[in-house]
C-alpha cells in the first residue's frame, strides 16, 4: 500500500529530481517547484487577538472557584541536612488548609540554597505568606562550593557523597548513564570522543603543528527567566486529576504526575491554552507540579502554585557554566588538521554541561577528540535551554576559528567556507551572507579605526539537528455547516505552532488559516509534541498535512456524486470544489459539507517515519545517535567604546535553513527572540552566587540583566527555501540554531575592532577594559 | 581591627537605614488614606491598620467598582483578584520589567508598585479596555498584524506602554519608541515587531 510518486528536491534553485515512495494515506510532499498559498507565507497568528486583548488565559490566571494558594518553604542553605521539621504553628495559622512535604522521611539533604522542603496552601496568598514565616526547621550546616574552578579543586567539598541521586525531571539533558565509581569528587566520568587518532596522538600532532591556536573560555549561568513563572493548578475529581500548567510539554508533565503519583496515565489530565514562555526549562512536572497536586487531593480543593520570580532563578532552571580549553591547527592552505577540547562545565546539582557538540558537527577535520564532564556545584538544576550546550560551545570554537583564519592570514570566512565544503546549505548561505552584509569591504586589518569608537565585523557558524517524534495524532473534523477544527494535544509555547498548523491545513483544504479553528494545548486532544529540540513543526505538521489530505479526500468523494465526476476529476481552491477539467462545474466547500452523511465527520493523521533520509549535509553525533545538521550562520557588527569599554551591537544578519518555512512572519519573530536572548547573552547576563554565603544575589529582573528595547540592534534575517522531501510538509526547526551563535559572533566582531579578544562570558564593559590593558 | 569594626557599623546602619525605610513607606500609605475612617477597624495598638479594608471606589475602563481593599492590596492584586481582570500580567512584582503596566489618570505606572488605594477615584486604563466591542484598537491590530508577540506574556503591558505613548505624542520617532518601553521587559525578544507595530499605526513606517 504505497505509491511512488517523482519530486523535485534541493536548497532554493537547485532541484534535483527523485523518485520517493509514499503511504497511500499521505499526500505527496510539497515539491520545491510547487507555488503554495500559505505555506511560506506571512499569516497573522490566530490567537493574536486573544493576546492583545488580555483574554488569553494563562495557568497564572486561572481561577476555579474555591481555589487554594500554595508556596514553598525553601531553605536559604545552601548545603546542609535537616533533622527536623516543625510545621505545627503554620498547620494553625489563620486560612491554612494543607502542608505537604517534599521528602517525607529525615533526614533530608539540602544541595542548593533555596532547595524546596514543604509546600502550604492557605485560602489566600498572603495567608501562605504569614504561615511560611511559623515552620521551624532544624538543621546542619554543611561546607558547599558553588563556582566551577572551586568545586575541582581535590579538597573541595563533596555536593554528593556516595551515589549521585539523579533528578527524575524532564527536560534535563542526558548524556550518559551515571557512573558513580568513576567519579572524582564532584566531577563526574569524563566523556570521551576520537576520531583519527587517539588523545594522546591527536595532542602531540596539535602541539607540534607549526600553525595552531590554544585557549581557554569560560561561560556564565544563565537562567531562562521566562516571565510567566513555573507552577499549575491542580484539581481532583475523585480520582482523576486535571492540571493546568505553564508547560512546553503537556503530555510529559501528564507521564511525570502518573508517574510520581501512582495513578494510570488515563486519569491525568494536562491543559496548557496559552504558556508564557519556556526555552527549555519547563518540560516536566516538578516538585511543583507534584506539590500542588498532593495538596490538593489532601485537601479536596483546586491548588495553585506558581513560582515566585525569585524562586524561578534559583531553582527553575538555566544553562550551564562552562571552561572550555581549546587548541586547534591546520596546515598552511587553510585546511584543518586537528582539534582537541576539553570541556568542564556545572549544571549545579544536576547534569548536561556538555559543550563538544558543535566542535564535532560543524567542521570537516579528520583528528577530533572532545571531552566533557559535569562538575557538581551546590547551586540550582540546570534545564534544557535553547541548543543546550551549543551557545557555549560556538562561543569557543568559532572564537578559535577566527583565530586561527588571522593567525594564517586567510578570511575568516573563506576560512570556514574551505573546511564545511559537504554541507551545500552552508555553501549556499556564506555566499549570500557575504554579499548581503557586504563583507568584503571591510577591512582586513583588525583595530583600524583611529578614534576611541572602534566598530568591527564578524561571524560565526550555527548548528542544530533535524528531529523529529513519531506517533503524533491530528484530528481534522468536518461539521456540516463546512467549519473546520483541527485538533491535537500539543501546546504553543509561544512560536505560533497554532497557526502554523492551521496554515498546513488550510493549504491542503483550499480553504483560508483562519476558517480552520484549531484546539490544541490538551491532552485529551491526541498525542502531540513537546515545543523542544526545535521539532514542533517538524513534528506535528505533517500529521496535520496528512488529517487534511484524508478530509480533502472525503470532500471530494462527496462532492463528486454530486457533480457526476469522480474524485479524482475533482481539486479544491479558495473554498471552491470543482471539476478539474471544466472549473465551472463546482460547488461551495459549505454546500459539500452540508451533504455529509451523518452530518459531520473526523478523520486522524499521523506523524510516519520519514519517506526518505534528507541527503545534502553530514549527519553528526549528538545524544548518542546520528543527526542530520541544520546549516546557519550570523554576521555581527559592534562598536566599542575603549574609553568605557561598553559595547554596542550595531545589527545582525542571520541566514538559516529550517526545511520548508510554514509561515515566515512567525518564523521571523522567532528568528528576532533566538538573536535577542543572544545578545543578552553575550553582554549581560549572568547568575551571581555569593561564593562565601551561597545564595544567588541577583534573583530578581533589575540585578540580572536581561536585553531590553534600547539594546536591540537592527537585524536582518534570510531563511532559506529549502525542500527535502522527507516528510509531507518538509518542515524543520529553528528556534534553537537562531540563538547558539550570537555571541561568538559578536565576539569575532569585537575582536575586529579593538585587536584583543574577549573569551570570558558575559562580555561586560569591565572586562573589555580589562582585556584592552592587559 | 579599627577597620573590621567600622565594617560592621556600615552593616548596621545599612540595615537601620532599611528599617527606616519601610517605616517611612508605612507612613506614606497612612497619609494618603487619611480622609478614610480607619479607627472602625482598630481595635488596639497591635492591630492592623484596615485589616478587614478599606471602602474604596474605583473607575477601571470607565466603569465603576466598590471594593473593600486591605491597604497593602496592589492595584495589580486588585485588578487580578478582586475585579477578575486578568489581562495585566505580575512578572517580578517590583517594578522591574513593565508586566503590569495601567494607565492611570493619563499616566503609565506598575501596578505592581501602586497601592490600590492610592488609585481609588482616579481614571484606570487596563489592556481590557482598549477595544470597542468586537473591534480592536488600532494599536492592537498594529500589533497582530506585525507579530509584535510571542508567548504573549508582556503584550498586554507592552501595548498599554506604547498606548500612554501614542496618547500623548501621536507620531513618535524610532527613538521615542524604543524609550517608551524600555521598562517592558520581553523574553521572547518581540521589540522589533513591536517598534514596527507602533510606527504602522502613527502613519511612519520606521526610520
Ligand atoms: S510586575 Fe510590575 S513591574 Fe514587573
Ligand atoms: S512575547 Fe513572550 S515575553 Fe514578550
Amino acid at each position: 500500500m504505497a505509491k511512488e510518486v517523482k519530486l523535485h528536491i534541493g536548497v532554493e534553485n537547485d532541484l534535483e529530481e527523485i523518485k520517493v515512495t509514499i503511504p497511500d494515506d499521505s499526500p505527496k510532499p510539497w515539491d520545491g517547484k510547487d507555488k503554495l498559498k500559505f505555506v511560506g507565507g506571512k499569516t497573522p497568528r490566530l490567537d493574536g487577538k486573544e493576546k492583545v486583548t488580555g483574554n488569553a488565559k494563562y495557568t497564572f490566571d486561572m481561577k476555579l472557584s474555591g481555589t487554594l494558594h500554595a508556596k514553598f518553604f525553601r531553605l536559604p542553605c545552601p548545603s546542609a541536612v535537616v533533622t527536623k521539621i516543625d510545621t505545627s504553628a503554620a498547620e494553625k495559622a489563620p486560612g491554612v488548609k494543607g502542608i505537604v512535604l517534599v521528602q517525607e522521611t529525615l533526614p533530608l539533604t539540602v544541595r542548593y540554597a533555596d532547595q524546596e522542603l514543604l509546600a502550604i496552601a492557605a485560602e489566600t496568598a498572603h495567608q501562605v505568606d504569614e504561615a511560611l514565616k511559623l515552620v521551624k526547621v532544624e538543621y546542619e550546616k554543611r561546607p558547599f562550593v558553588v563556582d566551577l574552578a572551586g568545586a575541582q579543586k581535590s579538597d573541595a567539598p563533596e555536593v554528593f557523597q556516595g551515589k549521585f541521586e539523579r533528578d527524575k525531571e524532564v527536560g534535563q539533558i542526558e548524556v550518559d548513564e551515571d557512573n558513580a565509581g568513576q567519579r572524582r569528587g564532584n566531577v563526574r566520568a569524563p566523556q570521551d570522543y576520537t576520531k583519527g587518532g587517539t588523545k594522546e596522538e591527536i595532542e602531540q600532532f596539535i602541539e607540534k603543528s607549526e600553525f595552531s591556536v590554544s585557549a581557554t573560555y569560560q561561560t556564565q549561568v544563565q537562567t531562562h527567566s521566562a516571565l510567566e513563572t513555573h507552577g499549575v493548578v491542580a484539581n481532583w475529581e475523585g480520582d482523576h486529576l486535571t492540571v493546568w500548567a505553564s508547560t512546553q510539554g503537556t503530555f510529559s508533565v501528564l507521564g511525570e504526575l502518573a508517574q510520581v503519583l501512582k495513578i494510570p496515565q488515563t486519569n491525568v489530565r494536562v491543559i496548557t491554552d496559552y504558556m508564557g514562555g519556556g526555552f527549555g526549562a519547563k518540560f516536566g512536572a516538578g516538585p511543583f507540579g507534584i506539590a500542588a497536586a498532593k495538596l490538593a487531593k489532601k485537601t479536596g480543593r483546586p491548588v495553585k502554585l506558581m513560582f515566585s520570580r525569585r524562586e524561578e532563578h534559583v531553582s527553575g532552571g538555566n544553562r550551564p557554566s562552562s571552561m572550555q580549553t581549546l587548541k586547534i591547527a591546520t596546515n598552511k592552505s587553510g585546511k584543518l588538521e586537528a582539534l582537541s577540547l576539553v570541556s568542564r562545565g556545572s549544571a549545579g546539582i544536576s547534569t548536561g554541561a556538555g559543550t563538544s557538540a558543535p566542535a564535532k558537527g560543524i567542521y570537516e577535520c579528520p583528528k577530533i577528540y572532545t571531552q566533557d564532564a559535569d562538575v557538581f556545584t551546590n547551586a540550582g538544576p540546570s534545564k534544557a535551554f535553547r541548543a543546550p550546550g551549543h551557545p557555549q560551545g560556538i562561543f569557543a570554537l568559532e572564537q578559535s576559528i577566527d583565530d586561527l583564519a588571522y593567525k594564517i592570514g586567510m578570511d575568516p570566512l573563506e576560512f570556514r567556507k574551505i573546511n564545511t565544503m559537504n554541507h551545500d546549505v552552508r555553501q549556499k548561505e556564506y555566499q549570500i551572507g557575504a554579499e548581503k552584509f557586504a563583507w568584503h569591504k571591510r577591512n582586513p586589518k583588525v583595530n583600524a579605526d583611529k578614534g576611541p569608537i572602534k566598530t568591527g565585523m564578524g561571524m560565526a557558524n550555527s548548528v542544530w539537528y533535524y528531529f523529529y517524534g513519531v506517533g503524533y495524532q491530528a484530528t481534522i473534523k468536518v461539521n456540516g455547516d463546512g467549519s473546520v477544527e483541527l485538533l491535537n494535544g500539543t501546546q504553543d509555547i509561544g512560536t505560533g505552532s497554532r497557526t502554523a498548523m492551521a496554515v498546513v491545513a488550510a493549504e491542503e483544504l483550499g480553504l483560508k488559516p483562519h476558517d480552520i479553528v484549531v484546539r490544541i494545548g490538551d491532552t485529551k486532544l491526541g498525542f502531540g509534541p513537546p515545543s523542544g529540540g526545535s521539532q514542533t513543526t517538524a513534528g506535528i505538521t505533517p500529521a496535520v498535512r496528512d488529517a487534511a489530505y484524508l478530509a480533502k479526500n472525503k470532500m471530494l468523494e462527496i462532492a463528486a456524486t454530486h457533480l457526476n465526476a469522480t474524485a479524482q476529476e475533482l481539486d479544491i481552491r479558495d473554498g471552491v470544489i470543482f471539476v478539474t477539467s471544466d472549473p465551472t462545474r463546482k460547488l461551495s466547500w459549505k454546500k459539500v459539507a452540508s451533504k455529509i452523511p451523518g452530518g459531520t465527520f473526523s478523520v486522524m493523521g499521523e506523524r510516519k517515519k520519514d519517506h526518505i533520509d534528507i541527503k545534502g549535509a553530514p549527519a553528526v553525533h549528538f545524544l548518542g545517535r546520528n543527526f542530520y545538521t541544520i546549516g546557519g550562520m550570523q554576521f555581527a557588527e559592534v562598536e566599542v567604546d575603549t574609553e568605557t569599554g561598553v559595547i554596542k551591537v550595531k545589527r545582525i544578519l542571520a541566514i538559516h535553513d529550517c526545511g520548508r518555512p510554514i509561515n515566515r512572519l512567525t518564523l521571523q519573530s522567532q528568528l528576532n527572540g533566538g538573536i535577542i536572548q543572544g545578545v543578552s547573552y553575550a553582554l549581560f547576563e549572568q547568575r551571581v552566587i555569593d561564593r562565601n554565603h551561597g545564595l544567588q544575589v541577583n534573583p530578581n529582573l533589575e540585578q540580572y540583566k536581561i536585553a531590553g528595547s534600547m539594546d536591540i540592534p537592527e537585524i536582518e534575517t534570510i531563511v532559506l527555501d529549502t525542500n527535502r522531501g522527507n516528510s509531507s510538509t518538509g518542515a524543520q526547526g529553528i528556534g534553537e540554531p537562531a540563538t547558539a551563535p550570537v555571541a561568538a559572533a559578536i565576539a569575532n566582531a569585537v575582536y575586529h575592532a579593538i585587536g584583543v579578544r574577549i573569551r570570558d562570558l558575559p562580555m561586560t564593559p569591565a572586562k573589555v577594559l580589562e582585556a584592552l590593558h592587559s | 581591627m579599627e577597620e573590621k569594626k567600622n565594617l560592621s557599623q556600615k552593616e548596621i546602619s545599612r540595615r537601620s537605614f532599611l528599617k527606616g525605610a519601610g517605616i517611612a513607606s508605612v507612613g506614606a500609605v497612612i497619609a494618603t488614606t487619611a480622609s478614610v475612617d480607619i479607627k472602625a477597624d482598630t481595635k488596639n495598638d497591635s492591630d492592623v491598620i484596615g485589616k478587614n479594608g478599606i471602602s474604596c471606589e474605583f473607575d477601571v475602563n470607565g466603569k465603576k467598582y466598590a471594593q473593600k481593599v486591605p491597604p497593602r492590596t496592589t492595584l495589580a492584586e486588585l485588578l487580578r483578584e478582586d475585579l477578575n481582570l486578568t489581562g495585566t500580567k505580575v512578572v517580578c512584582d517590583r517594578g522591574a520589567c513593565g508586566a503590569c503596566t495601567v494607565i492611570v489618570d493619563g499616566k503609565s505606572v506598575c501596578s505592581c508598585m501602586t497601592l490600590a488605594i492610592d488609585s481609588a477615584g482616579k481614571k484606570i486604563e487596563t489592556i481590557e479596555g482598549l477595544a470597542n466591542g468586537d473591534e480592536l484598537h488600532p494599536l492592537q491590530e498594529a500589533f497582530v498584524n506585525h507579530d509584535a508577540l510571542q508567548c504573549g506574556f508582556c503584550t498586554p503591558g507592552m501595548v498599554m506602554s506604547c498606548k500612554n505613548l501614542l496618547d500623548h505624542n501621536a507620531q513618535p520617532t524610532l527613538p521615542e519608541v524604543r524609550k517608551a518601553v524600555s521598562g517592558n521587559l520581553c523574553r521572547c525578544g518581540t521589540y522589533p515587531h513591536v517598534f514596527k507595530a507602533v510606527m504602522d499605526v502613527s502613519g511612519k513606517k520606521g526610520e
